[in-house]
């Protein structure tokens, strides 16, 4: 599983707009590079994240082979209550990985 | 003397308009100035279809120049409440030199609360980035940034 990171507040009032960072380790390689024997490289990127706010999609993003290594990602929702903030990506090569933050909103 | 100068006046008025104008025609047609690749009007094209595409009410922030393009901050902020009637629908980056002209595509709601997305993107070239903002009311923003890369990324193989 690629090492993530992930950076969510602890504690939001209700009605907050917090804000969500998030981190993974991945190489993303674009498919446009040329390897030691002269040959492309191919492509393995992450395609996909996702991000779910107790089981409700509140951001996804479609990524292309444009996005830098290890993708950092940061957007914006709004606390509207206390739970789990999921967080999943998906990509090439049957790449998957998931990770959740907890929130209690007061 | 000062008939002379009022119509000077007028007339350097009148030109800056219209420059303003044409900028700005350009890009709603789809025609960003510049020698802007086929396939990036093709892709914005694809994204915006018949509707009109303005100029206004995005940001885009990317330093203007940059030593690495392995990896070059973003950040997209679009003007809007961000209520049930009102929201941004989805955020598109699109890059000019790049091999492909996509970059990302954000899909948010009105529960994102504020519509603004950071990333780090990869840039081939000193090149122009656009960001276009898809509206709920089915309208399209869109601004632009020019970046000079010094190293790029993507084309050099491994040495």
């Amino acid at each position: 599983m690629a090492r993530t990171l992930i950076n969510v507040p602890a504690k939001a009032k209700r009605g907050d707009i917090i804000e969500i960072k998030t981190l993974i380790a991945h190489s993303m390689e674009s498919g446009f590079r040329v390897g030691f024997n002269g040959a492309l490289i191919p492509r393995d990127i992450i395609t996909l994240f996702v991000c779910t706010y107790n089981g409700e999609e509140v951001f996804r993003a479609d990524l292309s082979p444009a996005i830098a290594a290890n993708p950092f990602i940061t957007f914006h929702t709004i606390a509207t209550e206390s739970g789990t903030i999921a967080f999943s990506w998906s990509g090439d090569n049957g790449f998957s990985a998931a990770e959740f933050a907890t929130i209690t909103v007061e | 003397m000062s008939e002379f100068r009022s119509s000077r006046r007028r007339f350097l008025a009148a030109s800056a308009r219209l420059a303003a104008g044409a900028g700005l025609a350009s890009i709603v047609a789809g025609r960003p100035v510049g020698a802007t690749p086929e396939a990036l009007r093709g892709a914005i094209a694809e994204i915006v279809g018949d509707a009109q595409l303005r100029e206004g009410r995005v940001t885009l922030e990317m330093p203007p120049l940059v030593e690495n393009g392995n990896a070059v901050p973003l950040t997209v902020a679009v003007e809007s409440p961000m209520t049930e009637a009102e929201h941004v629908k989805a955020i598109h980056v699109f890059n000019e030199k790049n091999p492909q002209p996509y970059v990302l595509t954000a899909r948010l709601g009105p529960r994102a609360g504020r519509a603004r997305v950071a990333t780090r993107i990869k840039l081939a070239d000193a090149q122009r980035v656009v960001a276009i903002a898809e509206m709920s009311d089915g309208t399209f923003w869109c601004a632009s940034a020019d970046v000079i890369v010094t190293i790029a990324a993507c084309v050099e193989g491994i040495e």
